[in-house]
């Protein structure tokens, strides 16, 4: 069995664009199984169901979502088997940029939003520095210089990945992803991220809600740069 | 680099899913060929399809061949190796950079010299009213300055052998003058258009309906007759436009 994560910023289009690949794998004989990891509320699996294939929700609450989908990713890929997918599609709700979902051995997609402007490439981190295909979305918007602007700084910000640029309303694209999938080798055993997750282990992260920082201990950053252990 | 001396369309579905009633459609170097039909008729994904050079895997299912041939993927994503020019109805830029920031951005993208940014501002203030400089944020650009832009920026630094031109009609600039600039000597132009002067000045015009091709018209002796009748009246209507934005006043009708 294949394994693809597919991360994004909120909005950019990722479940419309694995709707359209779902459709396009189907065709070529591939049984896809989805799982869907959202924070706090989706209703995705109803858009998903229609293309009746086998879906499963996880909602993170509390944890980082990213870490919630790496976290359980042994029970997700279990799941899928028991379904006899082919592959397995993982959408997450990364939502802080600091860290990727990717682990090595699987098919790594951004999806990203041209109408953000050229400058988010460069914000988005190792979501998009790590990923192997890094899909672009929503460009009927803007013109094509525009297009071809974004393009290079995605290209700037990762050198190596394929760009796909897609419309998620069309399903333009989707036939270019679900042929890379295809081509892709199935998932090994001993998975390992290909970046670590941020620092996050201070009284924050366990739950504290007072605001004055006398009252939080941990690995701590200042605004002005100057990263501190604080406790015992 | 492989000369361009065909460009070919293999037709598709309209909307209803039903074939389109014109099978091939082959263009050559130095034609423009005008598309006309009534809004929503799908002339904008006609030359969107033509801008992807699609191979089938859009909703109207048409496949666009170059010299014959289904270009490799190489040459239907890189915008180094990408042949094609495209304005679009986009009136207006999102990226938030400078007008030179962005043209330096877009010239590296297709392997330009950056000498080529300065042309771009000086062409794109033949086209629109108040200039454009350098230093100004793309964002605060009005549409008809945006417009211009967008057409200088395909006359040098997009300088392609097809060009797709969709509605140059709006946004207010000069029309003819850009039409001029994109469709130079020895290229493929498509241009999408509701104004008969633009449509009959093509040699061709493809007819739109509920998405797909119906017919293509190929300009006769007597509606060049007609362009050059509507080409003096429109010609005066600029002037009026022109001297109304001035602040001048019209009080004598001259009739042509």
């Amino acid at each position: 069995m294949k394994l693809v994560v597919v991360a994004g910023t909120p909005g950019s289009g990722k479940t419309s664009i694995l709707m359209h690949t779902i459709r396009s794998l189907k065709q070529s004989g591939t049984s896809p199984a989805v799982v869907k990891i959202d924070c706090l509320w989706t209703d995705d699996d109803k858009r998903f169901n229609r293309l009746d294939v086998p879906v499963r929700i996880g909602l993170s609450r509390d944890m980082c979502p990213d870490h919630f989908a790496i976290y359980n990713t042994e029970e997700i890929l279990q799941w899928a088997r028991e379904q006899d997918a082919g592959v397995l599609l993982n959408e997450t709700a990364g939502l802080c940029l600091r860290c990727a979902p990717y682990p090595d051995d699987c098919l790594a997609v951004c999806v990203i939003d041209v109408t953000t402007g050229p400058n988010t490439p460069l914000k988005v981190g190792p979501l998009l520095t790590t990923a192997d295909v890094v899909v672009t979305t929503k460009g009927d918007i803007v013109s094509q210089a525009e297009r071809e602007v974004f393009r290079e700084r995605v290209n700037e910000a990762n050198h190596d990945c394929r760009i796909i640029e897609a419309n998620g309303l069309s399903g333009q694209g989707a036939s270019e992803l679900a042929e890379i999938i295809s081509e892709m080798p199935d998932v090994g055993q001993e998975l390992s991220l290909r970046h670590n997750a941020p620092l996050a282990i201070c009284t924050l992260c366990t739950g504290e809600m007072r605001v004055a920082k006398e009252h939080h201990l941990g690995v701590l950053r200042h605004i002005d740069g100057f990263t501190e252990y604080k406790g015992e | 680099m492989q000369d361009i001396h065909e460009l070919t369309i293999i037709c598709g579905v309209d909307k209803s899913g039903n074939r389109e009633d014109v099978e091939r459609i082959r263009i050559c170097p130095g034609e423009i060929v005008g598309i006309v039909g009534p809004t929503g008729s799908g002339k904008s994904s006609f030359i969107s399809d033509i801008e992807q050079l699609s191979q089938g895997d859009t909703p109207t299912q048409r496949k666009i061949l170059i010299n014959g041939e289904a270009p490799g993927r190489d040459i239907r994503t890189d915008p180094r190796k990408k042949r094609i020019a495209q304005l679009s109805q986009n009136m207006h830029f999102l990226a938030d950079m400078t007008v030179e920031e962005f043209l330096k951005m877009h010239a590296k993208s297709r392997n330009r010299n950056f000498d080529t940014v300065e042309k771009v501002i000086s062409i794109a203030n033949t086209l629109t009213g108040e200039s454009v400089h350098p230093d100004h944020q793309l964002t605060i650009l009005s549409g008809g300055q945006s417009r211009a832009l967008m057409a200088a920026d395909i006359a040098v630094i997009s300088d392609s052998p097809i060009v797709l031109i969709d509605e140059i009609e709006n946004a207010g600039i000069k029309k003819q003058e850009a039409l001029k600039l994109l469709a130079c000597e020895g290229k493929i132009v498509l241009v999408v258009t509701h104004d008969p002067v633009l449509a009959l000045m093509t040699k061709r015009r493809i007819v739109m309906r509920n998405g797909g091709v119906r017919q293509v018209i190929t300009t006769s002796p007597g509606e060049m007759d007609v362009c050059n009748e509507l080409l003096k009246l429109d010609n005066y209507i600029m002037s009026l436009r022109n001297t109304i934005r001035q602040g001048g006043l019209v009080e004598e009708a001259v009739i042509v």
